[in-house]
Parts: C-alpha cells; sequence; structure tokens
C-alpha cells in the first residue's frame, strides 16, 4: 500500500515537472514562431553586419528554424532527466 | 543490402558502412553523368538515365527490404534507430510541396512566403512535445488506433480513419501531380501519362515491403535529395560571391534584388503596380493569413498521421524524441536553403530575362513553355515566334520582355533554376531526380499510412478481427493499388497548385486529429463522447469552409454570409461580389478553379488553406465542453493515460504478432 501510495506520488510530480517543460518550451515556440515575427518591419530596419540580411527577414528565414532544432535536441535531454529522475527511464 | 527476415541485426549495425557506400555511388553516377554531358551524350539521355537509375536503386532497396511479418509490415519491427528514423521522416516529410514549391513560393512572394518556411519547421516542437512520444509509448500500429483505444471503441476509430484518409489522400494527390510535372518534363511526356508513369515508381517501393521497406527507402531517397537540393545552389553561390554556403552569402543576393528592383522600377521593366519587393511584409498575405498560415502547418504538422506513425517505428520512446529532433534537422538542412535558392533564381530571372530583347529569350525556356508553365505576353512560351507574336498584340510593346510580361508557375523554379543561371544539364537531371525522391518518399509514405488504415483499422479491426495475417497483408496490398490510382486520377485533372493541396491536407488533420490527440495524453478527463463530438465539429467545420469556397463560393455568399477576400497590399476586394453573382454560371461550375469566386470568398477574410484554424479550437471547445457534461471516464481508462506518460514499461497496447 505505501509503495503505491509512494509509486501515485511520484507518477504526479514527474507529470508536474512534464508540464511545466512543455510549457515554457511551448512559451519559446511561440514567441519565436509567432510574436517575433509581428515586429519584422522594425528589425528590418537592422541590417546584419557582415551578411547584409534585414534582421526580420532573416529570423523567418533562418533564425527561428534554428532555435526551433536546438529547442528539441535540448527537450529530448531534459525530458529524459526528467524521467530519469523519478524513475520512470527506459532501461538502457 | 543484408535484410534476413529475423531481425536483420547484422543489417542494422552496418547501416552507416551501407548509407555511406550508397551515398559514394550516387556521387560517382552524378560524376559519371557529368562526363558523358562532355562527350556529347543529348539531354533527354541524361535525363532518362537519371530517372530510371534512381527509381530501380529505390525499387531494388523495397524488394530487399519486403516483409510478410505483421510488425514489420507496420512498425519496422520497432528497431529504426532514431537518427536513421529522422532522416526518412525528412524523406517522408519533404513532400514536391517542399522542393519543388516552397522555393518558388518563396520567389513569387519573397518574405510572406517564409510562412511556408516556419509553419513547416516549427511543428516539429509541437510533435515531440505533445504527441509523438507518448504514441510511441502506447504502442498503436496507426493513429486511429489510438483514438480507437483511447476514446472506446470503433465510432471514433472510424472518425480517425476518415480524418486520415482526408488529409492523406488530398496531401498525395499533390505528390503525384509533382512526380507528374517531373516526369513530362524530363521524360517528354504527356503530363496525364506521365502522373501514371510516377505513380508506379511510387508503388514499386511501397506495396511490397511496407514500413520496413518505405523506411530505408526513404533513408536512400533523403541522401539523393538533400545532395539535390543543395548542389545548384552552392554553385551558383560560389559563382556569384565567391563563397560555397548560399546560406550566408543571399543576404547579398537580397540586396542585389531590391537594388535590381529599382533599377527596373526606373527604367519603365516593371510598374509600381506588378512589382513584389522581395523582402516586404505583408504585401501578399495580410498579417491574420501570414501567422494563420504558420499556425496551422504547424499544428497540421503534429497531427499528420502519416509523420505521427513514423514515430512508431523507433526501439524507445527516448530514441522517438531524439528522432523527432534528428528529423528537424534533417528538415531544416533544405528549409533553410528554400530561401537562398529562390533568392538566386530571382536574381537570375530578373537579370538573365527581365530587360532581354525578345529574340534572345533562350530555348530552354520553351519546354517549360509547351507545358504551359511560363507565359510571356500572356500566351504559353511553346516557341520564339509564339512569343513575338504574342507581344506585338499588346500596345506599345518596347520588344523586351517586361517583369509583367513574364509569368512563371511557381512550381517550375525549382526544377528551372539551373537552365535559367546557365549551368550544365547534368545539374538539371540532378534537381529532377531530388524532386522525384521528394515526391515519391512522401507519396509512398502517405500511401501506406491510408492503406493501414484502410486494412489494419477498417478491415481487421472493424469487419474482420479473425483474419489472417496474410490476407491483412494482402488486404493492405490492394487498397493500396486502388487508392494510388484513384489518386493519380484525381491529379490528372490538375486540381490546384502543389503548394494550396498540401495546405489543405494540413489544415484538414488539425481540426480532425489534433485537438482529440492532445486532449487524450494531456486531459485525463476526456471523455469518449466528447472527442467524438470534437472530432465532428472540429473537422466537419474546416472540411465546410474548405469545400464551400473552393467548390460552391456561390452558395458560400448566398448563404452562410461569405466575403470577398481582401488583397493584402491594398485592401481592396479580390472580386467584385456583386457582379459575379450576376453571372449565369455563379452557383454552378462545380470543380474549376476558373470560377470568378473560387477561393476568393469566406469569412473573416481568412484563406481556405487556413480552415484549421476554424475548426481546431471549435474541436477543443467541444471536446471541453461535452467531456465535463458527462460522466469521468474509467479509472482504468485515466491508468492507462498515466501508463503512457511513463516511457518506462510495457507499450499499453500488446498486438498479436502472429
Amino acid at each position: 500500500m505505501a509503495d503505491s501510495a509512494n509509486l501515485k506520488q511520484r507518477e504526479e510530480a514527474h507529470w508536474a515537472k512534464t508540464s511545466r517543460l512543455m510549457f515554457t518550451h511551448l512559451g519559446v515556440w511561440f514567441f519565436f514562431g509567432f510574436v517575433i515575427h509581428m515586429f519584422v518591419k522594425p528589425l528590418n530596419n537592422i541590417i546584419i553586419p557582415v551578411l547584409g540580411f534585414p534582421l526580420g527577414f532573416y529570423m523567418a528565414a533562418q533564425g527561428s528554424l534554428i532555435i526551433f532544432v536546438v529547442m528539441l535536441f535540448v527537450f529530448a535531454k531534459q525530458q529524459d532527466k526528467i524521467d530519469r529522475e523519478f524513475g520512470f527511464a527506459e532501461e538502457d | 543490402m543484408a535484410t534476413r527476415t529475423s531481425g536483420g541485426t547484422d543489417f542494422l549495425s552496418n547501416l552507416g558502412k551501407i548509407y555511406g557506400f550508397y551515398t559514394g555511388g550516387f556521387l560517382a553516377f552524378v560524376i559519371l553523368l557529368a562526363v558523358l554531358e562532355q562527350v556529347g551524350v543529348p539531354n533527354k539521355i541524361l535525363g532518362y538515365l537519371f530517372v530510371f537509375f534512381t527509381l530501380a536503386v529505390y525499387a531494388i532497396i523495397g524488394i530487399l527490404s519486403r516483409t510478410a511479418q505483421v510488425s514489420e509490415y507496420y512498425v519496422a519491427g520497432r528497431s529504426v534507430p532514431a537518427f536513421y528514423n529522422g532522416m526518412a521522416t525528412g524523406a517522408d516529410w519533404m513532400s514536391a510541396a517542399s522542393f519543388v514549391g516552397m522555393a518558388g513560393t518563396l520567389f513569387l512572394l519573397g518574405y510572406d512566403g517564409l510562412a511556408w518556411v516556419l509553419g513547416w519547421t516549427g511543428g516539429f516542437v509541437l510533435v515531440s512535445i505533445l504527441i509523438g512520444p507518448y504514441l510511441r509509448k502506447f504502442g498503436a500500429y496507426t493513429v486511429p488506433d489510438f483514438l480507437a483505444f483511447r476514446y472506446g471503441g470503433n465510432f471514433a476509430r472510424g472518425l480517425g480513419v476518415i480524418v486520415l484518409v482526408a488529409c492523406s489522400f488530398t496531401y498525395v494527390t499533390a505528390q503525384i501531380y509533382g512526380t507528374g510535372l517531373i516526369a513530362s518534363r524530363f521524360l517528354g511526356m504527356q503530363f496525364e501519362l506521365a502522373v501514371f508513369a510516377g505513380l508506379v515508381g511510387i508503388l514499386v517501393c511501397s506495396m511490397l515491403g511496407g514500413m520496413r521497406a518505405v523506411t530505408w527507402t526513404q533513408v536512400a531517397q533523403y541522401i539523393v535529395l538533400i545532395i539535390a537540393y543543395l548542389t545548384p545552389i552552392v554553385i551558383l553561390s560560389t559563382k556569384n560571391y565567391g563563397f560555397p554556403i548560399p546560406e550566408l552569402t543571399y543576404g547579398q543576393a537580397i540586396a542585389d534584388i531590391t537594388a535590381r528592383e529599382q533599377e527596373m522600377l526606373a527604367t519603365g521593366l516593371t510598374t509600381a503596380a506588378t512589382l513584389k519587393p522581395h523582402i516586404q511584409p505583408f504585401f501578399n498575405y495580410t498579417p491574420l493569413n501570414f501567422f494563420a498560415i504558420i499556425m496551422c502547418m504547424m499544428v497540421g504538422t503534429a497531427s499528420l498521421p502519416h509523420i505521427l506513425m513514423r514515430y512508431f517505428t523507433t526501439p524507445s520512446v527516448r530514441e522517438a524524441r531524439q528522432s523527432v529532433a534528428w528529423s528537424l534537422l534533417f528538415i531544416f538542412l533544405l528549409y533553410f536553403s528554400a530561401p537562398a535558392y529562390a533568392a538566386f533564381s530571382k536574381l537570375e530571372v530578373y537579370t538573365n530575362i527581365i530587360g532581354r530583347d525578345l529574340s534572345a529569350i533562350r530555348p530552354w525556356l520553351f519546354s517549360w513553355g509547351e507545358l504551359g508553365l511560363i507565359q510571356i505576353c500572356g500566351k504559353n512560351a511553346a516557341s520564339i515566334d509564339a512569343v513575338i507574336a504574342a507581344c506585338k498584340a499588346i500596345a506599345d510593346h518596347p520588344g523586351v520582355v517586361r517583369l509583367q510580361d513574364f509569368v512563371i508557375n511557381t512550381d517550375v523554379i525549382v526544377l528551372s533554376t539551373p537552365e535559367i543561371a546557365g549551368l550544365p544539364y547534368v545539374i538539371s537531371g540532378l534537381v529532377a531526380a531530388g524532386g522525384l525522391a521528394a515526391a515519391l518518399s512522401t507519396a509512398d509514405g502517405l500511401l501506406l499510412a491510408i492503406a493501414n488504415a484502410l486494412s489494419h483499422d477498417v478491415y481487421y479491426k472493424m469487419v474482420d478481427p479473425n483474419a489472417p495475417t496474410a490476407r491483412r497483408l494482402i488486404v493492405a496490398r490492394v487498397l493500396l493499388l486502388i487508392v494510388a490510382v484513384v489518386a493519380a486520377a484525381t491529379a490528372a485533372t490538375k486540381p490546384g497548385d502543389i503548394l494550396a493541396m498540401v495546405g489543405w491536407a494540413f489544415s484538414l488533420a488539425m481540426a480532425g486529429n489534433f485537438p482529440a490527440l492532445v486532449m487524450g495524453v494531456w486531459w485525463k478527463r476526456a471523455t469518449a463522447t466528447g472527442a467524438i463530438c470534437g472530432i465532428i465539429a472540429g473537422f466537419g467545420l474546416c472540411l465546410f469552409y474548405l469545400v464551400t469556397t473552393r467548390y460552391f463560393p456561390g452558395a458560400g455568399v448566398k448563404y452562410f454570409g461569405m466575403t470577398s477576400l481582401l488583397n493584402a497590399a491594398t485592401g481592396a476586394p479580390l472580386v467584385d461580389i456583386a457582379k459575379a453573382m450576376a453571372l449565369p454560371n455563379a452557383m454552378e461550375s462545380f470543380p474549376t478553379l476558373a470560377h470568378p469566386l473560387a477561393n476568393k470568398v469566406g469569412w473573416f477574410n481568412l484563406t481556405n488553406i487556413a480552415c484549421g484554424l476554424l475548426g481546431a479550437p471549435l474541436g477543443f471547445a467541444v471536446i471541453y465542453i461535452v467531456s465535463k457534461l458527462g460522466r469521468e471516464p474509467s479509472a482504468e481508462m485515466q491508468a492507462y493515460v498515466d501508463d503512457i506518460r511513463k516511457p518506462r514499461g510495457r507499450t499499453v497496447l500488446e498486438e498479436k504478432t502472429t
């Protein structure tokens, strides 16, 4: 009985942490997927040195994409860490 | 390929070597063809060699990895390493729309086209965080499988199948259309015939071995398509700016385009009314539609059954997550290059075609003109005489090509850029082979998703639960064939351009699947009745908006209060509704794009590509409200949901494998 109560607790803590990670990443996703592009016009007044891109255009063409890729590798690592912390990760 | 039926561990541990060897072989083949071109082998032969050699390789891989085992057939034995699954997903994902259509769209729309680039990459964040790994833990063979289990029974399964077939069929039609386009240009066949020729290639890969064959073929196709996509722009980048990384040098190209735009305005080669400045935002899409397209493509990505299904094939939940990250990396390689492709191509068109004398038009252009894909002075540019005659008919024509005289179909840009820039023909052939790989790999994945849903979900789970394995797999193959032929017949009627068709597929997937999938994992309280009502309401609204605006716009205006969409740059209505409604055919002309109101009316000025934006929120709301009204799901079901949230342990749904 104590074991199952313990399991229930671990499940809830694990899911709370997982949900928090989800909302954090969704926040970053929303910012780079939408919010930053709402400011494309002012950002276009900034020209990236050497490369010559207007910043607003660059963020939509490359900047946000790079962030998405990095985010996913980071997320895979973080979620795995959470799973291990609560003993729910798969055996290696 | 060493593929013994029992697991094939030799094969899996040697993947690096096998695909390394394969890549080297492909490069050697390209070099060989380049040499052949130099010694004077005609272009047509080179085109044939490219198409047939690559098709033969895919077919061989498909045949070698054929299988009759159920779990191999449906989920490749759940043994595909994250890295290779990422590559296969990349090929599965990047369709004719990405390879052939994307750069063309960016060429035409400039900044506004980036909505597609953003939408088709950001969606993977949602796949990984919200859905993919959980469905892997669940252990289903198909997406409807999950819906059926979570929402208790065959009604939810049936709805899942309907959504799956609707979006996958729309999508596969676009792929077959793309294949037909490439085959008709490079093999010199009639478009309608070429569509069916492309179909044969698709079927060879996916008919025999199900998911396993498709996976290993898609890895091979990814390698071909990425080499093909990057080669011409690396050459152009080096040629124009002396540096071989196009993603870094095209900032310069953009500046050159802007300068040339000003120059063309000053010299009368264009007018302010026809020029669409390349970097100016919200010129083609209103901000609402720009962000709506991003949202629909992102959420659609996380709802497309053929993509979600790819994450059922990894050995573990952890690898499913890593695999999503690898997928996006491989996809990113193409997507962050597409704007460079568009910029280089646009610069070449603006300098090599616009402002040139009519008699100096290069002959390659006529082969596209014959297909009706390039028009000069309003007529198909089929020959030099046709062009000169057409331009003569325009009053005060200066005898040089002006921007407003030149209309190029967006689907032609990528395929023709090597020719526009005067690169050797072998590069054109390479690009065609890449486009073919992109279209074939996606079509394979889609057809498989449809056939699996029909054979596993409809035939096995709903019609005959005692069907023996052999019969289930035969049914899968027969259905695959039927679906493919119907899709090809639809594609031959050219129902829309590639990008629009694909956009519809995403919106339909978003409205139909997303709310039910996300709520199924993240909200234990979601009930079967809630989900069923939610799917019907969300998907129904999206489908209604799509069909009405595309096929029955007259009825939309008359009965549903739709109004004309507005021009993003000027804010003026796209059509005069009163005038169009007065026409005798306003309420009929069922399928033609030429209907004066088709795709030009709607609610809130929202384009029908983004109909998911209407459907998905409605779906969420309905699931929430109806679930709250009903009784809580059983304790057993809630325990199952807890179970799919933890990577450790057995999958929730164990399939009979024999």
